[in-house]
Order: structure tokens, then sequence, then C-alpha cells
């Protein structure tokens, strides 16, 4: 018998075959249909985010031309220095002078509507080159929140008919506010800024991360690498998987207790809210760090080993560099829930109106998730868009926190 | 039952020196009472069943069995003349005077170089950059790896054929100068064609170091060693010539097992 055989098939084994390709077909399409609904959520997520917030990057505002030679106002360059040289403008009627000026161009019902904190721009754009006092400056200054929800179409209907009405001069517009990201909070919907925030959030997560990093990673490799088993490191084991599921508010509750009766004077500041949210974060990078670390192939130890590699350099040269990916992936995961966190930040006072930017780990600040929880508990109507503004800035902050840490974990990724 | 030595060995000098050496893993006893002398001049071969104990024993001769927590060794085992099991040996030292080489190669996932320069680096073998350069050179040359990678020394030592990982693995290994090589089954995951080049790299190495070579392919150990142990159950059944091993075997057990008997 020279041929080859081929087994008999029977029509049940056919049968069987078909449900079996059924199957894998159905699988197929049940996972690309989750994944394409997943995408429409996100897209419709992001899209209805972006459309609300765009407005909140907008402000309205009025043009007002200022001619300094005949405000009368001097700016002592020694004085423009001074942290409070925006008050000494103030005390030489700096905000009459805006008023006065507004009710030229403008006409004296909506200069009465110029925001009240708008002289603040003035004298910023003055402290930054005195030499305008020589001369005829125009500026952009902020409508009051009133004229403000009026122009949308809000409000009042007198306000509504006199924003109207400076509409159709061309007196009145919405336009792009670089300053949004560049000032802090305030009690005018017109006048805040995100940036006291962002960089209340970027000093926050930095000293979390210089915490957190170094001694989830530490721990990881002592725990993974040196520590004998016994019921203590079981014990330490069992305590650090209960210290990543434990309610965020909780660690909230610890830095009060712990942190601030030990500092404190630092209520509010990036330090503590750093230090409360590196608890958090610690054990999640200790978990991810002992699987990245046990998933290091122990041929590779063996080998360093048997050269003579002392068990420090085994973990230094080897270990670590192989199981960096792995650590940097449970980083990214632990610092992104750090950054969304506002309850525990609440517990150390980081709810506090702060109305300029922090200028170190260790003065009053706030965080953009608790900024945003603050806005959106404003009853001015004004905060809605700037609220939305506030989540598009969060969640750039985070894609950019993000991207970098992506960034580095394809760098020490090794290709087997 | 004791070991049988053969009585015609040439008198030589033991490098390495075992003496009722037994290996505990928690209360099992893997080795049992093992005796041997390890010449410098021959090519050792450990042969036997599976599970006899060869490699839990190739492992204490550069305590590399420290790395498992339950394994516990009772004995005396001297290189040179000194324990390596005394509490003053530095095992760092040890292990660069007595290398080994695994049953999978293993390099670094690091550049070709950085797998040989690994070792010299951290024992300070090298003063300069170009004694290091040197260093690899020579260990590659000597491994027969030399001529295949010289133009591709940054690539990555993963990147090779396993047969090519492997010498890059002896290379390794020879690159600190050890003075014993343990190879605990270098070709088990090798074709036939990069088996016979690592056979060949043994017989060049042979004379230079002392070998020690664990293998279930009884050809190999012919071919490649002057001397056998007969493993069987954790102890040393037989010790002798390999030609006489495998052709004139004082025990019953050696005869069963070299004939294919069982094992």
């Amino acid at each position: 018998m020279s041929e080859l055989v081929t087994p008999a098939r029977a029509a049940s084994f056919e049968a069987r075959l078909q449900k079996r390709y059924a199957a894998e077909r159905r699988f197929k399409a049940m996972g690309l249909g989750v994944i394409l609904f997943s995408l429409a959520v996100l897209l419709f997520l992001l899209g209805s985010m972006a459309l609300n917030g765009i407005g909140g990057f907008k402000r309205v505002e009025m043009e007002v031309p200022i001619d300094f030679t005949q405000a009368g106002i001097a700016a002592d360059p020694i004085m423009m220095t001074q942290p409070d040289a925006a008050n000494s403008l103030q005390a030489q009627g700096l905000s009459e002078v805006v008023s006065f000026f507004a009710s030229q161009s403008l006409g004296e019902e909506a200069a009465a509507e110029i925001g009240p904190d708008a002289w603040r721009d003035v004298a910023a754009a003055i402290i930054a080159d005195p030499s305008i006092l020589r001369e005829t400056a125009t500026f952009s200054l902020p409508a009051s929140p009133d004229l403000a929800s009026g122009y949308s179409g809000e409000g009042s209907s007198e306000m509504q008919a006199l924003a109207a009405r400076l509409d159709e001069e061309g007196k009145l517009t919405k336009t792009f506010d670089p300053g949004f990201l560049s000032r802090s909070d305030a009690t005018n919907p017109q006048q805040v800024g995100i940036w006291g925030a962002l960089k209340g959030s970027m000093l926050t997560m930095l000293v979390t991360l210089l915490l957190a990093f170094p001694i989830g990673v530490l721990a990881a490799l002592y725990l993974e690498e040196h520590a004998p088993r016994n019921r203590w490191t079981d014990l330490i084991e069992v305590s650090i998987n209960n210290l990543a599921a434990v309610p965020s508010i909780i660690f909230g509750l610890l830095g009060l207790a712990v942190f601030l009766s030990i500092f404190p004077s630092y209520r509010s500041a990036p330090l503590i809210g750093g230090m409360t949210l590196a608890l958090m974060t610690m054990p999640v990078i200790v978990i991810s760090g002992r699987n990245a670390i046990k998933a290091v192939p122990p041929s590779i130890r063996d080998g360093a080993l048997a050269i003579g590699a002392s068990k420090v350099q085994v973990v230094f040269h080897h270990v670590l560099p192989l199981a960096l990916p792995g650590i940097l992936t449970g980083t990214i995961i632990g610092m992104a829930r750090a950054l969304g966190e506002t309850a525990p930040l609440l517990m150390i006072g980081m709810r506090a109106f702060v109305s300029t930017a922090p200028e170190g780990l260790t003065s009053p600040a706030t965080v953009l998730p608790v900024q945003i929880f603050l806005w959106s508990d404003e009853i001015d109507r004004g905060f809605v868009e700037r609220t939305s503004a506030a989540i598009i800035v969060l969640l750039l902050f985070l894609l950019v926190m993000n991207g970098l840490a992506i960034h580095l974990r394809n760098k020490f990724e090794k290709k087997w | 039952m004791v070991t049988v030595v053969h009585e015609n060995l040439e008198a030589s000098i033991a490098k390495m020196r075992a003496r009722d050496v037994s290996v505990f893993y928690g209360e099992k006893k893997a080795i049992d009472g093992v005796s041997i002398d390890i010449p410098t001049e021959y090519v050792t071969a450990f042969i036997g069943p599976s599970g006899c104990g060869k490699s839990t024993f190739l492992r204490t001769l550069n305590r590399m069995n420290d790395t498992i927590p339950s394994a516990r060794v009772e004995g005396e085992i001297m290189l040179d003349g000194e324990d390596i099991y005394r509490s003053k040996m530095d095992v760092v030292q040890l292990r660069a005077r007595v290398g080994m080489v695994f049953q999978k190669p293993n390099p670094f996932p690091k550049s070709i170089f950085e797998n040989i320069a690994y070792g010299p680096r951290i024992h300070g073998l090298a003063e300069s950059k170009d004694e290091l350069d040197a260093i690899v050179e020579r260990s590659l040359g000597r491994a027969g790896l030399w001529d295949e990678v010289k133009d591709r020394l940054q690539d990555s030592g993963t990147a090779l054929s396993g047969g090519q990982q492997q010498r890059l693995c002896i290379a390794r290994a020879i690159a600190v100068d050890p003075e014993v090589i343990l190879m605990d089954e270098p070709c088990s995951a090798l074709d036939p064609i990069a088996t016979a080049k690592i056979e060949e790299l043994i017989a060049e190495l042979n004379g230079r170091y002392a070998i020690v070579i664990v293998t279930h392919s009884m050809q190999q150990a012919a071919r490649v060693s002057q001397r056998t142990a007969f493993f069987h159950l954790g102890k040393i059944v037989e010790y002798g010539r390999t030609s006489d091993i495998f052709t004139n075997p004082l025990e019953q057990r050696t005869q069963d097992y070299i004939t294919g008997r069982y094992g």
C-alpha cells in the first residue's frame, strides 16, 4: 500500500468542526464589538468635553484704550520689582483710571460691567513693561460675570440687552484667553486661571514620585530578592496587598493625623499632599515591581552569580534593568491614580481658596482635581465652562505624564 | 555500598577534593556521602540516570546551591586544599575561580561585548579599555567564537544561535580566568553540529582548566572526558578512567547503565 491514507471523516466530525469554527468567529466578533463600543463611548466623552471645554478657554472681553499720559500714574522701576507692585498701582487709583477710560470709550452703562478685577490685567501689563505709561495702550478687559452670562443668553434681561447692544457695536467679543493658563483661582469666573492648580499638581506629583518610586522599588527588590520566606514576610505581603485596596480617603485621614501633626504649619502644602499620595501609590509600585522582578528569568541570576557577581551586583546590574519596564508600568498606574485623587487631599486642606500659584513645596496650593471639584460646586454659571476647561487641562497633564513614562518604558524594554 | 575507585589511575594533583559530601533539600537527601578527587589535567564527566544527583553535586562545587534556601551541604569540599564551605570563604571569589556553564544558554540581554566584559569589569581584571578589549578578544577566541562575532560585538548576545550563545557563555566563564569550569549538560539544548563544536572546544580547553561536565549522553562522556564518575541514587558507584568505565566496568550497575539496561 503506497498511497497515503487519509482518515475517514464522519459527518459528525465535520459538524463538530463547523461548530468549532463558528465559536471562534463568534468570539472574535464579540471582542471586536466590545472594543468598538468602548471606542465610541470614549469618543463621545472626549467630544462632549472638548465642545463644552473650548468655551472655558475663552472669556467675554471689552476693548478699552487707556491714555496713560493723562492718567497720572507713576511707576518707579524699583517699586515695580516688588511683590506688592500691583497694590501700589491700585493705591494710585488705577481702578478709577480704568473705569474712567472704559466709560469714555464704551459708555457709562457698559463701563459699570467691566470686571471688578480688570485693573489687575492692566497692572500686570504695567509691571511687565513700565514704559507703556508714556503712551496709549489698548487692553482687552474681562466683562463682569453678569455681562458674560448675558452674552451667553442667560441671566437678567437687562444684561442680555446690554450684551446684545455692545456685541452689535463690536465692543464685546468672546476671545481666546491665554491668561486662563497663567492665572490662579479667583471668585470671578471671568478672572480665574488654572495655573495655580496645575503647578500644585506638578509639585504634588513630584513629591509623590520622589517618595513612592524609590521606596516602592527598594521594598519590592528586598522582598523578592533578599527577604527570607517566613511568617513575617507573608504578613508584610498581605499588608501591602491590603494597603493597595484601602479607600483613598483613609490615607487622607492618616495624612491629617500623622503628617499634619508633625508639620502643622504645612497645611495645604504640596509636600504634605505628595507624602499622603505617596502612601497610596507605593503599594501599587511594590506589587507591580515584585511581579516584574519575579518575571526576570532565574537563569540570568545564575549566569551572573556563576561568574562571581555579588547578590547586590546581580540585583542592580541585571534584575533591576530587566524588571524596570514592568515597574514603570505599575508606576504609571499608581501615578495616574494619584493625579486624579481628590478625597485625601480634601482632608489635608488642599481645598483652600488659593489665588496665587504656589511658590514651592511648602506654600499653600490646590491641585487640578480639587480645583475641578471646587469650581463644579460654584453657583455662578460662568464656572461651568471653566470646569470643563480644567478637566481638559487635567486630561492633557495625565496624557503628558503617561506619555513620558511609556516613552521611558519603551526605552528600557529589552528584546530577547 | 562504597564507591569503587579504579586502582590504575595515574597519580595526579587533585584540584578539587570532596570528602563524604551529603546534600539535603529540606528533609530529602539528594547526595549521600560522595567522595571524589577532581584532577587538574583531565576532563571529568559525571554520568548517571536522571535525578541521581550529578547536577546537584556539580552545583555544590561552586556553591551555586546557596541560592536554594532549603539546600544544606554536609562534608568537606576542598579547592587547592581550602575548604570552600568554611564560614570565611568568600563565595564571590570562589565562583570567580570555579566558573559554571548551564544547561540552557543564558547570555545576558546585553551586547556580545558586554556579556564577556561584565565579569572582568566587576572583578577589576582590566586596568584600561584596551586591556578589556584584549580580554574580550582572548576569551571569545578561546571559545572559538571570535571569528564569527568580531564584526558585531555590539549586537545583542541573545540574537546569536543556540550553539553560539552557549559558546558565548563559555567565553563569559573563561573571561574571569577561572581554574575550574563546571558544565551542567552544556549540549542538551543544542543540535548535533553545535554539540560537536562545544565538544571540540572542551578538548581545546582541556589542560588549561580543570573541567567537570555533567552529561546525559554516554557517547559524549566517552568522547570528551578522560575520567568518568557514575552516579546512582545520590552516590558515586564507580569512578575511573573513561575508557575503563565504558569497556571494562567493575560494577554490575555501571555495566547495566552503559549498556542501556536502565536510565
